[in-house]
């Protein structure tokens, strides 16, 4: 077993809804809404136009920064409309939306790279970028962008296959049913950061997919190895997982490469191990969709661009007391309001709630207990910093460094008065930020005059 | 399926939280505390409830009244009251009349918590801070009962007292204090003094209960009652040190105050170092209260002592945060280059 990380907290995992459902396929969707930012960085351009007729995994958004990642038909058919679309952030982003013909024709210039195991590091990069890939596990950073980044840095390549959050089964399934497309995309990075071994993490909670990925790997030969990881949140996240793999701590505000390593997603490797194989872009992606509100919970397979309703109705609607839909984890998922949202790259579920998860009240009350500080994997002060916000002491907040906070909820979760602990902190971050761009803007705004008047 | 029926609320995450609110966390104390309270109401009579019941009764009340008065929200809820009122109870001499336990819940609820800001904001524990305050009923608040004295529901004037192992103690009479009680009475609790005290077998048995499940770390009990035991040890009156040490951590409100008073969350520092540091602070004061002092119990003035100083020790106790490792060598070779550069330069 691997070693355990600072603090955490151990919810019930709830995945028992869907952890035996094999991925089912998503019935064809009518129409999909596919928005031009689904990745950290620049959005990408729109390179169709209404009444074109398009393939599956053509190209029809543009990057136009080195973040940024392409965007690909998830269907064939043709493009209806070109504008901004409700986003799963909540505001319309510019789309393009794309009537099924139900041919499922696939892009021509789609093929598998000729020599596979001859390809350099730059020439993977390349397709990893023409091929749209990010970090499927949510966080959705451009996976080429990490990779040139990290080459010459990285001696521990780790696959994070832990899953922490709740009721979240996609991963589980996905090793489970299509364990060789991760070890053979674990042994294409291994090859190209020139390691040795690659470390796949599962939480313990998912001895199966533990015990099929050694056996499976065994038979390939594969220079990887299993680590079984503590169940608990937030094993998942890249500071963590780092921690418990190789003991090494990441330094405040710098990136997993400054101790050596690279992470990757599951779903991230598989789409590696696809790129290079197939030459298929990233189309689709499997989505648990559960909770309490949902009236069979499934995991599904569905075009990337598929709107929440599609799937929602596919697992027999929502109860009518749902009072929350989320995308993504009950931990850090986003709150939907509007069921027309498309999924995206990054979306590993959607999770309706129907009875009491919140557990807010009106009058949050801190006790002093403690408990925040005993969770939080960075190891900071949440009872302390939410004073210091409450009471607007900025220099005090950032002192007592809220700028770590990596914005995992454990806080919140556990706190028993109730208080909105990371909620205060990311508005904290949020005042920090502004407070510190308005002193730039008066600096240079000041600057100019000078400058100004020495001219003059 | 029509989506749009739906009330849905957004707000940010997380969206999911723990059943454990503060309302369980302070039935989880009150738990604990049951099986004391059980053997004082075996030990010293019934009339033991009556004050216990009053004293929680009177403690809801009096924070229903001021928030009520004051048109803040209702905190009678989260229970907190109600444990204050158990331990203003068990911090009183078992036949104390009820009209100073009434003042007792007054002074706790409304001057020590309330005005303060209510629940997580007094700075003193509400049920010693009473305490200290009571002690201007001088005589109601030291007349002791003798164990196994039947007071009957309402109380009586017609009781036997007796001098508790505290006044033994405090007069370097351990000797006589053996002749009294053995040591399988101090621990089981067959013994004289305040109601909530005397049974130091099932104190800890509720502590232990309590940090089982999470609801205190072991920190501040240890750390106090560890400083007591080895201060006794070290410094006995007499010529056996195991006995006096062993008097010394059963006899008074050690066993309670340790776990049940010091480990109060608002009034005690909040990480474990800090936990430490304030066990051994009211370890030494109790210990130098019962030594030098005029006064025969030192647990009362160390705990409310040491809540005066939980903001300094938080402020002193700051854990490290992830990712800074100590480098202890980092330094010198940060410094050689600049003497290389200093030596070039001359």
């Amino acid at each position: 077993m691997a070693q355990p990380f600072f603090g955490g907290i151990h919810p019930n995992d709830k995945k028992a809804a869907t952890n035996k459902k094999p991925i089912e396929k998503l019935p064809p969707p009518a129409r999909v809404v596919i928005p031009m930012s689904m990745h950290i960085g620049a959005p990408c351009k729109p390179c169709v136009a209404v009444g074109d007729t398009v393939t599956v995994g053509q190209r029809v958004g543009e990057p136009v920064a080195f973040v940024s990642a392409p965007v690909h038909a998830s269907i064939s058919g043709k493009v209806v409309a070109v504008e901004p679309r409700i986003h799963f952030s909540g505001v319309p982003v510019m789309s393009v939306v794309i009537e099924n013909d139900f041919n499922d024709t696939i892009c021509p210039d789609i093929r598998p790279v000729e020599k596979p195991n001859e390809l350099s590091a730059e020439e993977l990069s390349e397709i990893i970028k023409n091929a749209g890939i990010v970090g499927m596990g949510g966080a959705t950073f451009p996976t080429h962008v990490k990779i040139s980044s990290g080459l010459g840095k990285v001696d521990t390549v780790i696959i994070n296959a832990s899953e922490c959050e709740p009721y979240i089964t996609s991963d589980h399934r996905f090793l489970l049913e299509y364990p060789e497309e991760v070890i053979g995309g674990a042994t294409i990075l291994a090859r190209v950061f020139g390691v040795d071994r690659v470390h796949i993490g599962v939480e313990a909670n998912k001895q199966n997919a533990a015990e099929l990925l050694r056996l499976k790997i065994e038979e390939a030969k594969a220079p990887v190895v299993v680590e079984v990881l503590h169940t608990r949140y937030p094993q998942g996240a890249e500071k963590q997982l780092c921690q418990s793999i190789t003991g090494r701590q990441v330094p405040p505000g710098a990136l997993p490469a400054a101790i050596g390593c690279a992470v990757f997603n599951t779903v991230t490797t598989a789409a590696i191990y696809r790129a290079v194989y197939t030459g298929m872009p990233v189309t689709h992606r499997v989505v648990t969709v559960s909770g309490s509100g949902v009236n069979e919970p499934k995991n599904l397979e569905c075009p990337i661009g598929t709107p929440i309703c599609e799937l929602l109705d596919a697992c027999g609607g929502v109860k009518k007391s749902t009072f929350k839909i989320l995308m993504g984890g009950p931990m850090m998922g986003h709150a939907q309001y509007d069921m027309d949202a498309p999924i995206g790259k990054g979306t590993n579920a959607i999770l309706a709630f129907c009875e009491d998860e919140e557990r807010t009240v009106e009058h949050p009350a801190c006790i002093r207990c403690g408990k925040c500080m005993s969770v939080c994997p960075m190891k900071l002060q949440p009872v302390f910093m939410y004073q210091y916000e409450r009471a607007g002491m900025l220099q005090e907040l950032e002192d007592a460094h809220v700028m770590d906070c990596m914005e995992c909820g454990a806080c919140t979760y556990i706190c028993p008065g109730r208080l909105h602990l990371v909620q205060a902190f990311r508005a904290g971050k949020q005042k920090i930020n502004n407070a510190k761009a308005a002193a730039k803007a008066a600096a240079e705004a000041a600057a100019k005059a000078a400058e100004a008047k020495k001219e003059a | 399926m029509d989506y749009k029926e739906l009330n849905l609320i957004g707000s940010s995450s997380p969206h999911i939280r723990t059943k454990d609110g503060t309302a369980h966390i302070m039935a989880e104390v009150l738990i604990a505390l049951v099986p004391a309270l059980a053997f004082s109401v075996y030990n010293f009579g019934w009339y033991v409830l009556t004050v216990t019941a009053v004293s929680v009764v009177g403690c809801c009340f009096f924070e229903w009244l001021y928030r009520t008065l004051m048109k803040k929200n209702n905190t009678i809820g989260d229970c907190s009251a109600a444990v204050t009122g158990v331990l203003i109870a068990f911090v009183c001499p078992p036949n104390i009349p009820l009209w100073i336990i009434l003042i007792g819940d007054f002074f706790a609820i409304v001057i020590v918590k309330q005005l303060f800001g209510g629940i997580g904001k007094n700075f003193l524990n509400p049920a010693l801070a009473a305490r200290a305050f009571m002690l201007s009923w001088a005589s109601a608040m030291s007349t002791w009962v003798a164990p196994g004295s039947h007071l009957p529901v309402f109380g009586t004037v017609d009781v036997v007292t007796s001098a508790t192992p505290m006044a033994y103690l405090h007069e370097n009479n351990l000797q006589g204090l053996m002749e009294v009680y053995d040591l399988r009475d101090m621990f089981v609790g067959f013994i004289g003094g305040s109601l909530g005290e005397v049974s130091a077998l099932l104190l800890i048995l509720g502590g232990v209960w309590m940090i089982f499940r999470k609801i205190i770390t072991w920190y501040i009990p240890v750390s106090y009652i560890g400083t007591v035991a080895v201060l006794t040890f070290l410094f006995p009156r007499g010529n056996d040190p195991m006995t006096w040490m062993l008097y010394n951590v059963l006899g008074g409100g050690l066993i309670l105050g340790a776990f049940f008073m010091a480990t109060d969350y608002v009034t005690s520092p909040v990480s474990h170092k800090g936990q430490v540091i304030f066990g051994v602070g009211c370890g030494l004061i109790t210990v130098f209260i019962r030594y030098f002092g005029s006064y025969s119990e030192g647990v009362c003035y160390a705990i409310l002592v040491m809540n005066l100083t939980v903001w300094i020790i938080d402020k002193n106790t700051r854990p490290s945060r992830f990712g800074v490792v100590k480098e202890p060598k980092a330094p010198k070779e940060a410094k050689e280059p600049e003497k290389k550069k200093e030596a070039a330069a001359k």
